[in-house]
């Protein structure tokens, strides 16, 4: 057996005498021998192996001023190729946007171009520092300003805060340049945030968050906000609205332009949550709208990968108004060199983030934006609208329309009005979904719909795969309704897992790993 | 017994001293599926508006404010492991807490059942 300096055994695992898991085994699950059913990597390797060969760090008792471990580390130990196996096979279990479509769509995760990562990877981006002296950085700094001047361009707006780093933050970022400007005037007491019923958790969260009270105002029947809810809700007390544009039932709000007319009127400033820009980019640019500020996520409107939890980039679009209220830094475009503006005393915001915010993002997304170009990004945002049409104009009537069956932005909303008397819930069948091979669709959001089933298919979806997922929509739907209630509630049958107990799941999580009796541990 | 409501959609059963706290079949309709429910302890005292429970369903997680002052004397611990009772039978086995009231007079303020269907249509 090969070994290392330490005198650990270095080949392919073998059981040491006891142990009932040989390293390395694996169980497939019941029936589908193509999916692993993956133990944890301290079941797989053992305490008797190491992957590595490190030299004896000879490190004495005194340079640790007298502390010593007294008992082992316990550490399971695996070579290169069991460590690589296992987290490839878990990724096996894992749905992803490069497998197959996402009805979550851009919200979610859209497609990333293998482009974006080609860029972000140039050393000139990816090997740089924050703290090296800004001299050394002209190319990133171009980058940054050249990203801002697209934001710009794209929304008609006067400045852009570039380091939010996600929606949520941008929102927050926003609703400080409201605030600081509400203070500047001396309305620093204007302490009422209008929400709409249909507007993302976050909108009234944010405005909660920086003390604000929230002002609900409801949708109309055509799932869009009235101007009069809205003049009925205004008051010298208000700062701000919080809109969502398009909205969460996937509906343009055709009456942006008089509801930014009624909100500056009355002293607030106009807030766009630029969550769905995806369905605009190119098309409509919100300052034309009067919005006075919007977050874009760089990770959905401008495919930047996240989702494996991040990280995101939520830049914040501010009009002439807030743009002196921006957060630092920025960088600022004068006769010599690119400046990066870090300390401002006038009227700026100071750091809402540590350094610079998320470079390779920036990228990413600037790498979005000139491979398309500004007629591509159009493109992009009539074909997500298109897909979308084109998803609700096959499902329609089968599945119900809450708002009509007029043409949708880039989500096509529908309610569980149509499995009435099924005994089949939006649940069941998002996880019936699952068995045909897709990723459910965003399921009870929005809130003003019953049993909400939001899918968005994204501008990247070939029309072969739409018509695939709308046969199997209609598929499921009809053996719903023909009362074969058996393949949804007991869903899903052929993936990894079957259902899972959401609400032990966050009650009761499991959060370490207990040692099986029967796993042997490190020799004393 | 007579049974009030709040705009919230809780709904009180009174009998005398005594009121069974509950949501509505509308409430329980528009939440989905209940998956958890948290209950008050015993002989918590609650103000009138005061959160008593939540109710966490796929869809979002609810306060239940108390729609009357009073001591909890009682809670519906068939809940904890059948959370779903609220959908299939909210008025009668899905019942969340029962008050001791300090104010039988509060109650005037709430909706009765006429009212309440005015509230919903």
């Amino acid at each position: 057996m090969s070994m290392n300096t330490q005198g650990r055994p270095t080949g392919i695992g073998i059981a040491p005498a006891g142990a009932s898991t040989p390293a390395g085994a694996f169980a497939s699950t019941s029936g589908s021998s193509l999916l692993p059913n993956e133990p944890l990597l301290f079941e797989i390797g053992d305490t008797e192996h190491s992957g590595v060969d490190l030299p004896d760090a000879s490190i004495g008792d005194e340079f640790l001023g007298g502390f010593k471990r007294t008992t082992p580390l316990d550490l399971a130990g695996l070579t290169e190729p069991e460590a690589l196996r296992h987290y490839v096979r878990l990724s096996r279990l894992n749905y992803s946007i490069d497998s197959g479509m996402y009805p979550l769509g851009s919200c979610t995760m859209k497609h990333n171009p293998r482009l974006n990562e080609k860029t972000a990877r140039l050393p000139g981006f990816a090997d740089i520092h924050p703290l090296q002296p800004v001299s050394t950085v002209p190319g990133a700094l171009e980058l940054m300003n050249e990203l801002a001047h697209w934001l710009m361009t794209l929304t008609n707006t006067s400045a852009v805060a570039l380091t939010p780093k996600a929606g949520a933050h941008g929102e927050m970022c926003g609703m400080m340049t409201i605030r600081a400007a509400q203070a500047a005037r001396g309305q620093g007491r204007r302490n009422v945030v209008l929400v709409p019923d249909s507007a993302h958790g976050t909108n009234p969260a944010t405005a909660a968050f920086l003390g604000y009270s929230v002002r609900s105002v409801p949708a109309n029947a055509q799932g869009t906000v009235d101007v009069a809810a809205v003049k009925a809700a205004l008051g010298p007390d208000v700062a701000a609205i919080m809109l969502t544009n398009p909205n969460t039932c996937g509906l343009f709000e055709p009456q942006i332009i008089e509801i930014a007319a009624a909100v500056h009127e009355a002293g607030a400033f106009f807030y766009c949550d630029g969550a769905n820009f995806n369905a605009i980019m190119g098309v409509v640019r919100p300052g034309d709208l009067g919005i006075d500020a919007m977050h874009i996520n760089l990770h959905k409107t401008f495919s930047t990968p996240h989702g494996g939890g991040g990280p995101g980039a939520g830049p914040v679009v501010l009009s002439e108004a807030l743009a002196p209220f921006a957060p630092v830094p920025f960088v600022r475009k004068g006769d010599g060199p690119l400046a990066l503006v870090e300390h401002s005393s006038d009227t700026h915001l100071g750091r809402i983030t540590a350094f610079n915010g998320q470079m390779g993002m920036y990228v990413r997304a600037l790498t979005y934006m000139l491979s398309h170009g500004g007629d591509g990004l159009a493109q992009a945002a009539k074909d997500a609208v298109l897909n979308a049409n084109y998803v609700k104009a096959r499902l329609t009537p089968t599945f119900s329309a809450p708002f009509g069956e007029g043409p949708c932005m880039h989500e096509a909303l529908f309610d569980d009005h149509f499995l009435e008397g099924t005994g089949v819930s939006t649940l069941d069948f998002a996880k019936a979904l699952i068995d045909e091979g897709f990723h459910p669709m965003t399921m009870y959001f929005p809130l003003v719909v019953h049993g909400a089933m939001l899918i968005e298919p994204t501008e990247s979806e070939p029309r072969q795969t739409l018509d695939h997922f709308c046969d199997v929509m209609l598929d499921l739907a009809a053996d719903a309704r023909a009362g074969n209630a058996g393949r949804f509630t007991g869903a899903p049958t052929r993936a990894a897992r079957r259902r899972l107990d959401e609400t032990r799941a966050a009650r009761s999580p499991k959060l370490k790993w207990e040692r099986a009796e029967s796993l042997p541990r490190a020799a004393e | 017994m007579t049974t009030k409501y709040t705009e919230d959609h809780e709904y009180i059963r009174v009998d005398g001293a005594h009121g069974i706290v509950g949501i509505t079949n509308y409430a329980q309709d528009q939440l989905g599926d209940i998956v958890f429910v948290e209950l008050p302890s015993i002989g918590q005292k609650l103000k009138k508006g005061d959160e008593a429970a939540v109710v966490e369903s796929v869809k979002a997680a609810s306060e239940i404010y108390s729609p009357a002052s009073g001591t909890v004397t009682e809670v519906n611990m068939a809940l904890a492991a059948e959370p779903g009772l609220i959908n299939t039978s909210p008025d009668a086995d899905g019942w969340i807490f029962k008050l001791k009231l300090d104010r039988a007079a509060e109650l005037d303020a709430l909706m009765d059942d006429a009212a309440y269907a005015k509230h919903t249509a």
